[in-house]
């Protein structure tokens, strides 16, 4: 499945990180699933798949959800990253992760990152979800824990919490 | 003064904070000086001799560590119940995706190539992949006959039945194998040194298997092999015997190369490799009298195990004794086996055969409904057991469960009566039809029969000079809440508040042997030790006179300050004592099969797509009956849990064999539910309490396993008239079953009417 990435030779890539500049000395072909967590040590991003399925290595990029382990590191040069680690530099994480831990929405918690990240961009899109929003827009996440319910409770009561205010 | 109770209160999980923000550490955020990866050299045939492994001349193999079977210091196998399964295969293979050979490098990437640059001549053997196959042993691939184990439970007579018999209802029922998908592969990462021996850190369920399975594979004693379990990223069973195999192969690349080693399986080498749930066929024929009741009836159950015994005999074992459902059996005999087949090892999967026996005998309860002219409810009320009537093991049931009342209330909660009326209406028009459908079970809590006597669990709790508590234990926390529930009861044995307790990570040098963490025993069984531990640290306070009855946690702090400036530590230990009333006969499999049960009845309600051959819950009502609920929020996330895998079970996952090997190795292909496939799973919990658990808790963790896919292929039925037998029912399953212009089309009966 996955080929090498060493087919070209190693360069410098700068990106955002957490709003903070991080500069890497890598073969732009790695994944940059990989350089966040063996290169930065941000080990918060999870693999589950390998394969762009089961959404546990979300990141923000640019605003964009994606699958880190899709994404060739090259790509990433000039982006801006949020990743799991960057919870005060999203206005959004802090409220999702305190209802995620409320509600029981992480359970053995191997895809609890990726699916906050993907509820963060639902809500930064959607502030005030219904169930289909919410249900459509973790799509990409899978969880075999919960069977969901309880993280459609979290990112409800996240959504509410933040209208009130 | 007013008491909060600590047990019952939705407190905040105990790592959950770590979780959530991406601080919890499992194995593969792990990295240690000089660190190595390791890889493994799989089998490509199902059955054959090894006759020869040659190496790529275009690869630099001096820079690998290359291990074989000849490299193993101790015993080659995979010691559990019998040590019947190598860790390396050495002369010849027994499905594909066996072990042959290791190899590790300190990058990942030549690791990879290098993997592929090795390649293994076999002189091929015949190989059978089917129940069936193994059946007609014409090839024998294990013992003498093809069989890991057989039981046999007979209560009453039997054969006198048929002749009083009103009806003989028959059937046969299938479930396919089910991959656990916990979404974090399975790894670990080994270390050795002459002096410390073997060091594991990995992603588990039960530290003290794999402990046990690393003695006998590197020859070391006890106290040379240490077992950490990491944050464990989801099991389900998954996690219960294959981390024993990762262990030991990591183990030997550490010791032939003096560094640490990772194995991190990726996603196929996972899927294709590892453990799933057995495939089961089951056979029922049930003598019924004119009322709908059962008189008596033979139950044939069998599991396919794979190519080594591994657990199947436990597994058995389960779906044996559940294979009756909840229902009052005058006279049955049931026959089981697991039989040998050459694909990978069947293993642990939630529900544990569970599952699969009680699909069987809640679909040909609906048979029976449909030969005796009644309605699904109405069959389960007549024949539901009641207090002071005995399982098909003749295990008299002594709790005042009453499943008539359960079933009641599970029907109003989902509206059935209604819907049912409202459904048969609307599906005369429209290619969209609906249907509900029931299924009525049980779930015994903890170890078979005379198992946790076998297991004798410990359990300690200790206290500092701060007069802070810590629970030792080796049960893992791998997403149900072990960590939190097993603190809540420390902190409300002793009074103290729930942050005042911790549980320490279950790390062998540290934690004594409280079993593995399987068979729903953790809350119930695990849990009243920790209360009795806890309670021992009390009265050692009380009885030096340090501390009275009722205390503060500054009193119990001051207490514990002075009895450790005394003594040194304080430190209580509790060990399992069998209930005195609880007999078990191995022999005859007849008697107390388990300490309790957990009772549930579930209501599925469906939409069929006939132009699609789609199928949707739409509703799902999971009603049980759990003794007491010890954490609101986390045992609704077991059951909402376990219902989406049952869901999967029933409509979504199917592993596609190809000679003994899984081919849709991948999560594109191998289908999982999505948020976007379920809709509200509406949990209700009721509370009978049970003398053998702490306050009362049952076991929950596989009992929403059991009951969602013959609730849901019911309801399949309800809309479509299509009697389904098989699991998994994908569209084209059943585009099959329907056939294209054949909507209703009844398949012919299996009914026998005598005289």
């Amino acid at each position: 499945m996955n080929s090498s990435p060493e087919t070209s030779a190693k360069c410098e890539i700068s990106f955002s990180v957490n709003a903070e500049v991080k500069s890497v000395f890598v073969y732009p072909m790695e994944r940059l699933l990989d350089v966040l967590r063996n290169d930065l040590g941000l080990t918060g991003t999870k693999e589950g798949c390998g394969e762009g399925e089961c959404g546990s290595c979300s990141v923000l990029l640019d605003g964009m959800l994606v699958n880190s382990c899709l994404v060739p590191v090259g790509q990433a040069n000039g982006a801006n990253i949020i990743t799991i680690e960057g919870i005060s530099t999203h206005v959004l994480m802090k409220p999702l992760q305190e209802a995620f831990l409320e509600c029981g929405g992480a359970q053995c918690g191997i895809c609890t990152p990726g699916m906050i990240l993907a509820a963060v961009h639902l809500l930064e899109k959607k502030p005030e979800p219904d169930l289909a929003d919410i249900r459509e827009g973790l799509a990409g996440n899978l969880c075999r824990c919960t069977g969901y319910m309880q993280i459609f409770e979290a990112v409800t009561t996240a959504a509410r919490r933040r209208v009130a205010k | 003064m007013t008491v909060r109770h600590i047990v019952g209160a939705a407190v905040p999980r105990k790592e959950g904070w770590d979780k959530v923000t991406g601080a919890a550490r499992y194995v593969d955020d792990m990295v240690l000086p000089g660190m190595l990866y390791g890889a493994t050299v799989r089998s490509n045939v199902a059955r054959g001799k090894i006759k020869k492994i040659s190496f790529d001349s275009n690869v630099d193999w001096s820079d690998f560590v290359i291990v074989t079977a000849q490299d193993i210091p101790g015993k080659n196998c995979i010691a559990l119940i019998l040590d019947d399964q190598p860790c390396l295969a050495a002369e010849t293979v027994n499905h594909a995706e066996e072990p042959i050979l290791l190899l590790a490098h300190a990058n990942r990437h030549k690791l990879r190539k290098a993997v592929e640059a090795v390649s293994i001549e076999y002189e091929a053997l015949p190989s059978i992949h089917t129940i069936e196959d193994s059946e007609q042993k014409s090839t024998i691939i294990w013992g003498t006959d093809n069989i890991f184990k057989s039981y046999l439970v007979e209560k009453g007579d039997v054969d006198a039945v048929w002749r009083e018999a009103a009806l003989v209802v028959e059937g046969e029922y299938f479930t396919g194998a089910q991959e656990q998908l916990y979404i974090e592969n399975n790894g670990v990462i080994a270390a050795y040194d002459a002096e410390n021996g073997v060091t594991v850190w990995g992603s588990l369920q039960c530290p003290y298997y794999v402990h046990k399975a690393l003695m006998a594979l590197c020859g070391l004693p006890e106290n040379k092999v240490r077992v950490v379990q990491m944050e464990t990223g989801g099991a389900f069973g998954g996690k219960e015997e294959y981390p024993s195999m990762i262990a030991g192969h990591a183990a030997l690349l550490a010791m032939k190369s003096g560094r640490p080693v990772k194995i991190v399986y990726d996603r196929m080498e996972d899927m294709a490799a590892t453990t799933k749930r057995h495939p089961s066929r089951t056979r029922h024929r049930t003598a019924v009298s004119k009322e709908g009741k059962i008189l008596g009836g033979e139950i044939e159950f069998t599991i396919d195990g794979g190519a080594y015994a591994t657990l199947s005999s436990v597994v058995l074992s389960r779906g044996t004794i559940h294979a009756g459902g909840p229902y009052f059996w005058p006279s049955v005999r049931i026959r089981t086996k697991a039989v040998a087949t050459n694909t990978p090892p069947h293993g642990a999967f939630r529900g544990f055969g569970a599952p699969q026996s009680l699909f069987a005998m809640e679909r040909h309860m609906d048979r029976i409904a449909e030969a005796v002219g009644t309605s699904p409810v109405e069959i389960r009320r007549r024949n539901f057991l009641k207090p002071g009537q005995t399982t098909t093991t003749e295990q008299t049931i002594r709790e005042e469960i009453d499943l008539d009342r359960l079933l009641g209330r599970a029907l109003e909660l989902s509206g059935y009566a209604a819907k049912k009326t409202r459904f048969a209406e609307e599906n005369k028009n429209g290619s969209r039809k609906k249907g509900i459908g029931i299924a009525a079970f049980l779930h015994g809590a903890g170890f078979t029969g005379s198992g946790e006597r076998y297991l004798n669990s410990l359990v300690g709790v200790e206290a500092d000079a701060d007069g802070k508590v810590r629970v030792l234990v080796s049960s893992a926390e791998f997403g149900q809440g072990t960590n939190t529930v097993l603190c809540q009861i420390a902190a409300e044995a002793l009074g103290l508040p729930y942050e005042s307790v911790a549980i320490a990570q279950p790390d062998t040098t540290v934690v004594p042997n409280s079993g593995p963490t399987v068979a729903s025993r953790t809350a119930m069984i695990v849990g009243k030790l920790v209360q009795s531990a806890a309670k021992g640290i009390q009265q050692t306070l009380t009885k030096t006179g340090l501390l009275k009855e009722e205390c503060t946690p500054e009193q119990f702090r001051a207490a514990c300050r002075e009895y450790i400036a005394e003594h040194g530590a304080l430190k209580s230990y509790a060990r399992y004592e069998a209930p005195g009333d609880v007999y078990w006969d191995d022999e005859k499999y007849r008697g107390e099969a388990y300490a309790a049960f957990a009772w549930a009845v579930y209501v599925a309600e469906v939409t069929v797509d006939l132009a699609t051959y789609s199928v949707t819950v739409d509703d799902f009502v999971a009603l049980q009956e759990i003794g007491k609920v010890l954490h609101p929020v986390l045992a609704a996330g077991q059951i909402t849990g376990g219902v989406a895998q049952a869901i999967g079970f029933a409509l979504y996952e199917k592993v596609v064999w190809q000679n003994g090997r899984m081919i849709n190795n991948q999560m594109t292909n191998y289908i999982m539910p999505t948020s976007a496939d379920l809709t509200p799973i509406r949990v209700f919990f009721e509370e009978l309490g049970n003398v053998h658990g702490a306050h009362g808790a049952k076991g929950i963790g596989e009992l929403p396993m059991d009951g969602p896919a013959p609730a849901i292929i019911s309801a399949v039925e309800d809309a479509t008239g299509v009697r389904v037998h098989t699991i998994p029912l994908l569209p084209e399953d059943l585009f099959q079953a329907l056939g294209p212009d054949s909507f209703g089309r009844p398949v012919s009966s299996s009914v026998r009417e005598t005289e």
